[in-house]
């Protein structure tokens, strides 16, 4: 509050040119999509927009499937996440044994490893069970690999929730279901929601499993990105058309959930 | 109707013994406080009594039924925590209904008991805000209100009051007193703070390290402690205690000496005192009084005025905070020299393992 002009000038200053630098691959993108591939070659700003790449892109591929299962595999992927997150933070939270630290710990390190690493033995699992190219083999997929990060972010709101509130829930006459389902989750929501919108975003973003486990049936907007950077020579507008289109939903859903996401993700700094 | 028994109960965690085998009985209708030092395991012994801690060994018997395994809401119990601990996120109405509303109570007469318990607490105009919009003692009659609400058997308190300032802790410790009084149910109150377990009592119960020290009256207590922490522990201002000597032992008492070389008799029973045995002698402040002709000489370090009362802290028998009690008109001014006297009857005598002789006359009140 007492900080210098000069210092809210330069903090203002910086902050926009993060965002700034942040936003403009996408705003690159987007205005190639608007261009012919002739313009889009070239790093013009002024050009005659058109919408030529969003009709191929339509014509070429079927959108709304992909959209679909981007829809169907984020959802799932992030109630399956939550769902085994929920009971596992509850238990290391309130009732914590010697060995819940270190299974934090091996639980986000296993963070570290790189997918590749498991590509061959997931793929043949995959294989064997029939789940290759199947939205609920990739929800399992999601699931896992979002578990640790879930389980740390709810661990960190229930540690914030005072035990004895649950105690008096259990003096009242609580079950353990009725102390998550009454107390817990009312009390934890702005952090749980904010865990589900992060779990969801990263979801989305998910390309490494999507391109490796699916072909077409189950195949997300990941995927459906992928299809447009052909080896024969890259037609920049189009791939910047398919680009936005895979993007937008979850850039506006984003932008709509931010309030959300920053109070939920500050919830423990400003209780 | 509650009785409570605990026989030889226990709590470990893991290697460490922190309640180490307790044997109480709670009468019906009877105000328990259990007393004692920071750390010296009341949390623990309520929260085992009230199911939130798992009980190691031992037994508890609520009404004669053994409830070791007992669920905390199947005992009957209700608890009002230090940290008030009510629901942020219900209304008051809400958090006194909660219980009411788990055990599946129709609406009206969930609303009926809430009201009842609100009136009782004066908290009628607070019925429909959060917990955050209301001052430290509101969150605390809702504290007891939801106790209320679900008309326990035994109500259990720890330390109830530790979060109130001064003002409110005196009208509160005198409300929570008048709750005894009109629900007429059986009360545990944790407190580390004497004068409330001394105000409150109908029996005391003195912890110190996960044992029992002593249990009895507030007056009981006062005095006849069983021993040199009860006596330290139960009193305000401290017992003084001095070390001394054996001079003689007999039927009209125990003749010891202070360091200084002055005499005193107790009247305490000598039982195997003899000669030279190495005792410590306890004086309550309000037992000593200036007495020019008194047998302790010593100097006046600090004058605490509280008004009604003066408190003198003396440099004498190798102490330097020995307190005397005056009279508020006292004229005596830090860096006199004083002699006092103390009232051999009112004095106490502790053996060479802190163990109290028994006092030849009881006090009248004490019968
Ligand atoms: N969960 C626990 N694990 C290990 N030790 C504990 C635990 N809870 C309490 N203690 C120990 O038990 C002793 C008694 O604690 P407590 O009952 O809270 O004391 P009080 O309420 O009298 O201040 C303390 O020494 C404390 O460190
Ligand atoms: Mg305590």
């Amino acid at each position: 509050m007492t900080d210098s002009l000069a210092k809210r000038i330069l903090v203002a200053v910086l902050g926009w040119a993060v965002a700034l630098l942040l936003f403009f691959p996408i705003f690159w993108m987007v205005l190639t999509s608007f261009k012919s591939e002739t313009d889009a070659i070239t790093a013009r700003l002024f050009f005659q927009p058109t919408l030529a790449s969003y009709g191929e892109v339509f014509a070429r591929a079927d959108y709304l499937a992909f959209a679909f299962n981007s829809i169907a595999i984020s959802l799932g992927g992030t109630v399956l996440a939550l769902a085994l997150a929920i009971p596992a933070a509850y238990s290391m939270a309130f009732h914590p044994t010697p060995r819940t630290r270190g299974t934090l710990l091996w639980m986000l390190s296993t963070k570290m490893l790189p997918p590749v690493g498991v590509l061959v033995p997931i793929y043949l699992l995959f294989r064997t069970t029939g789940l290759l190219d199947t939205r609920s083999g990739l929800i399992g997929i999601y699931a896992l690999m979002n578990l640790p990060i879930v389980v740390w972010m709810l661990f960190t709101f229930y540690k914030e929730v005072p035990h004895e509130i649950l105690e008096a829930g259990r003096m009242d006459g609580a079950t353990t279901w009725g102390e998550v389902y009454h107390l817990l989750m009312p009390l934890t929501l702005p952090g749980v929601a904010s865990t589900g919108l992060l779990s969801l975003i990263l979801c989305w973003n998910e390309a490494f499993w999507s391109l490796n486990l699916t072909s077409s049936h189950a195949a997300p907007l990941t995927a459906f990105i992928a299809s447009f950077s052909s080896p024969e020579g890259l037609f920049f507008a189009k791939l910047s058309a398919a680009s936005t289109m895979a993007v937008a939903p979850i850039l506006i859903f984003g932008w709509f959930s931010q309030k959300q996401l920053v109070q939920g993700l500050t919830f423990g700094a400003v209780k | 109707m509650a009785t409570l028994s605990l026989r030889n109960v226990r709590k470990a965690y893991g290697p460490v013994e922190v309640i180490k085998g307790i044997d109480l009985d709670i009468d019906d209708r009877e105000f328990v406080v259990f007393v004692g030092p920071s750390g010296c395991g009341k949390s623990t012994l309520l929260r085992m009594i009230a199911g939130l801690e798992q009980i190691t060994g031992g037994d508890l018997n609520i009404d004669g039924k053994r409830v070791n395994e007992v669920g905390p809401a199947d005992r009957g119990l209700a608890m009002v925590f230090q940290s008030y601990a009510l629901y942020p996120h219900m209304t008051v109405s809400e958090n006194m209904g909660f219980a009411l509303r788990l055990a599946k109570v129709p609406k009206a007469e969930r609303d009926t008991k809430v009201k009842e318990a609100a009136r009782i607490l004066q908290l009628g105009p607070y019925l429909d805000r959060k917990p955050k919009d209301l001052s430290g003692g509101q969150r605390q009659r809702v504290a007891i209100g939801r106790a209320i609400v679900r008309a326990p058997k035994v109500f259990l308190f720890d330390e109830p009051l530790s979060n109130l300032d001064a003002a409110l802790r005196g009208q509160t410790r005198i409300e929570i007193a008048r709750l005894h009084e009109e629900l007429a149910t059986t009360m545990i109150y944790v407190t580390h703070d004497q004068v409330e377990a001394m105000t409150m009592a109908d029996k005391i119960v003195v912890l110190q390290a996960g044992r029992v020290e002593q249990v009895g009256s507030p007056l009981e207590l006062y005095h006849n402690p069983a021993n040199i922490f009860v006596a330290g522990f139960i009193g305000s201002p401290r017992m003084n205690v001095i070390d001394a000597t054996v001079v003689s032992a007999g039927g009209g008492g125990v003749e010891v000496r202070l360091p200084s070389g002055a005499q005193i008799v107790v009247e305490v029973a000598a039982g195997a005192m003899q000669p030279g045995m190495p005792v410590r002698l306890g004086i309550r402040p309000e037992a000593m009084r200036i007495d020019p002709s008194g047998p302790i000489a010593g100097e006046v370090r600090l004058v605490e005025r509280l008004g009604g009362l003066t408190l003198l802290h003396l440099g004498a028998e190798g102490r330097d905070d020995l307190i005397v009690q005056v009279e508020g008109t006292s004229a005596v001014e830090a860096h006199q020299a004083v002699r006092v006297s103390a009232d051999g009857a009112a004095c106490h005598l502790f053996d060479a393992d802190g163990l109290a002789l028994p006092r030849l006359a009881r006090h009248q009140l004490v019968a």
